[in-house]
């Protein structure tokens, strides 16, 4: 690998190269990223493609209110199949944010520089990865009036939650997470929205963002506080977003299914998460840089370094596969060897083949730096990923739940229309939320920015 | 004791980060305490200049953590063998390993709202209204200048000799700050 991705340690004598383009000033960087949200003509792109995504979030709502008034008998769900759609999206949706929080929180601990002009809307693509994962275990429920059932609320029917069931524990990893990266986001946005605040000429605008912004002004003790909090914040969160995909991942792992009774599972879905994040980072950023001229912030460097991740997470994710087809063998379980033959041979061979192409393959273009300075190679490695890890979960989740251990009880799984509505749905609610982001919030985190221009270093003997 | 002075300090305006670190070391070597200094981004050297290096943040942190520990922990406790004790294949009610992974999420819960909300209540904020918001240009404190103010309050604090003395320190320009 090229030694371009090396940490930027604050020791070093000999400055590292700068992450940015040149020629940027405070005010420079001030002006770009806040005219998008203040004054620059919304472009006629973002009209076309909001009304894309919102009329496929109308989708949703339209699915969710005939789910609610029909049962989720409408998807495809069955015997023994119980668990599908639903929850593949599920934890579809839960490893994309898991990027947002890595380059917020562990790359600001490694001291990363680089993932300042990413971590921003990275964070955003977390809070609204959650907000649609979230949906689909509470309308599995089939009664999603009564999910407070879930939370330890004093009832009068004297009713508690099982606490050692991983269910329970995934609701308080999930709620948890999506609580702490929601904080985490808007405690970014403070200095920023005192920015746009200052900055707006429009009254109205200038109300909404002083009052998001809390009187902030810049004091040096708050921004020490400030500091120390994000430090913290970051810290908390390394250990919690391990701790949230391990939990998704024991949602299988506890249970007795061959092909979920497996201890890599924690490891393996973790890496799996980060690995299909940085792919929709990836997504997200390209088209954004070019479409708003933010070459400058979202370098080629910031590319390169991700497809970097993703390829290491890529192998990790490909080490799984092969150990889990290894333990099968190792095993000498009869179950577990079916399982393995069943996913090679059996009714779904031509998913899991394709899983092997997007997640296994596929990625290891990588390798070869032609296709890692390649944006457009670089942007469809991330959708083959996308699907791959799509893909990974459908094998992982139908392919183990249609054989078990009895074959009187063998099935076929079929997806409906409303399978299709609702997961196109939340890609449509996804998408809204980013389009009506980038517009309203900066989209690039600017006192960070600023922070990492080289004339933001106090010079030696500042007496 | 001083009588109320009708301003509440004087704003000196910098347009580099080495500049007004300066200035703030001047300043509080000069022995004014009730300063403060404003930037469009955090610079250590500057709290430091100002002698602001400690918080009671951690602190407070930490114990949101151990709150969220033993809340957590005593919640699952409490209710798996207490308050709704279910009896599952003969297994102990009091199962505790099973209670770790949501012991651990309040404490990462807890903790968090506490890093958060100790850093509003210690800065003051939410605080809508602040005299330093009166200062002509101080709008671009959010983007490219920076700010040093010595308060009224401070008790060497002379309108004269104060403005004196930011003057003589690089700045663009020193005003009033009024109520």
């Amino acid at each position: 690998m090229q030694d371009d991705s090396k940490s930027v340690s604050p020791d070093q004598t000999i400055s590292p190269p700068s992450v940015l383009g040149k020629g940027l000033t405070f005010a420079s960087v001030t002006d770009k990223i806040s005219t998008i949200a203040l004054t620059r003509r919304t472009p006629i792109w973002w009209f076309v493609g909001a009304g894309i995504s919102f009329s496929l979030a109308m989708l949703l709502f339209y699915t969710i209110g005939y789910l609610v008034l029909t049962g989720i008998g409408i998807w495809g769900n069955n015997i023994p199949v119980g668990w599908a759609w639903d929850i593949i999206n599920f934890v579809w949706w839960i490893g994309i944010g898991h990027a947002g929080t890595l380059i917020s929180a562990i790359l600001l601990l490694l001291r990363q520089k680089w993932r300042t002009s990413i971590n921003r809307f990275a964070e955003a693509m977390t809070l609204f990865a959650v907000a649609s994962a979230g949906l689909f275990p509470l309308l599995h429920t089939g009664r999603p009036w009564l999910a407070y059932w879930m939370f330890p609320v004093p009832n009068t029917m004297g009713l508690w939650p099982q606490f050692r069931s991983p269910l329970i524990w995934d609701v308080f990893a999930i709620s948890t997470y999506a609580s702490i990266s929601a904080l985490f986001w808007f405690v970014g946005l403070i200095p920023d929205l005192a920015t746009l605040r200052d900055k707006s000429k429009n009254q109205a605008a200038k109300i909404i963002y002083g009052m998001l912004a809390m009187g902030w002004r810049g004091s040096a003790r708050h921004w020490h506080r400030y500091e120390t909090t994000t430090l913290l914040l970051a810290g908390l969160a390394t250990p919690l977003v391990i701790s949230v995909h391990t939990i998704v991942s024991f949602d299988f792992a506890v249970g007795i299914v061959p092909g979920w009774h497996a201890t890599i599972f924690p490891p393996y879905f973790v890496a799996g998460a980060i690995y299909a994040g940085f792919a929709m980072v990836l997504l997200l950023g390209i088209p954004l840089r070019k479409l708003y001229g933010l070459e400058d912030f979202i370098t080629m460097r910031h590319l390169r370094n991700m497809s970097k991740i993703m390829l290491a997470t890529g192998l990790i994710v490909a080490y799984g596969y092969m150990m889990e087809t290894f333990t099968a063998w190792y095993s000498a379980n009869t179950f577990e060897e079916f399982m393995i033959k069943n996913r090679f041979f059996g009714p779904y061979a031509p998913q899991y083949w394709t899983l092997i192409f997007c997640n296994v393959l596929a990625p290891q273009l990588l390798w070869i730096k032609r296709f890692r300075q390649s944006i457009a190679a670089i942007f469809v490695v991330s959708l083959i990923v996308s699907v791959g890890m799509w893909l990974e979960r459908f094998i992982i989740i139908v392919v183990s739940l249609h054989r078990d251990f009895l074959p009187s009880s063998w099935g076929m799984y079929q997806q409906t229309k409303w399978d299709w509505s609702m997961f196109l749905g939340t890609i449509g609610l996804f998408l809204s939320l980013m389009f009506l982001f980038v517009r309203f919030l900066p989209m690039i985190s600017i006192f960070e920015i600023r922070g990492i221009l080289p004339q933001a270093e106090v010079k030696e003997g500042a007496e | 004791m001083k009588q109320a002075s009708p301003i509440y300090g004087l704003m000196a305006e910098f347009d580099d980060p080495t500049k007004i670190v300066a200035a703030a070391r001047r300043a509080h070597e000069a022995g004014y305490r009730k300063l403060d200094a404003y930037s469009p981004f955090p610079i250590e050297e500057l709290w430091e200049a100002i002698d602001f290096r400690k918080s009671k943040l951690p602190l407070i942190v930490l114990i949101g953590g151990i709150v969220g520990c033993i809340g957590g922990f005593a919640l699952c406790s409490w209710v798996s063998a207490t308050a709704y004790p279910m009896n599952v294949g003969g297994r102990p009610l009091y199962s505790w390993p099973a209670f770790i992974p949501i012991t651990f999420e309040c404490t990462i819960l807890v903790a968090g709202f506490a890093a958060v909300f100790g850093m509003l209540a210690l800065n003051g904020l939410p605080e809508p209204y602040h005299p330093v918001f009166n200062v002509p240009g101080f709008d671009q404190a959010t983007r490219n200048r920076f700010f040093l103010c010595i308060e009224s309050r401070d008790p060497k604090f002379d309108l004269k000799a104060t403005r004196e003395f930011l003057e003589g320190l690089d700045a663009v320009q020193v005003n009033d700050v009024e109520f």
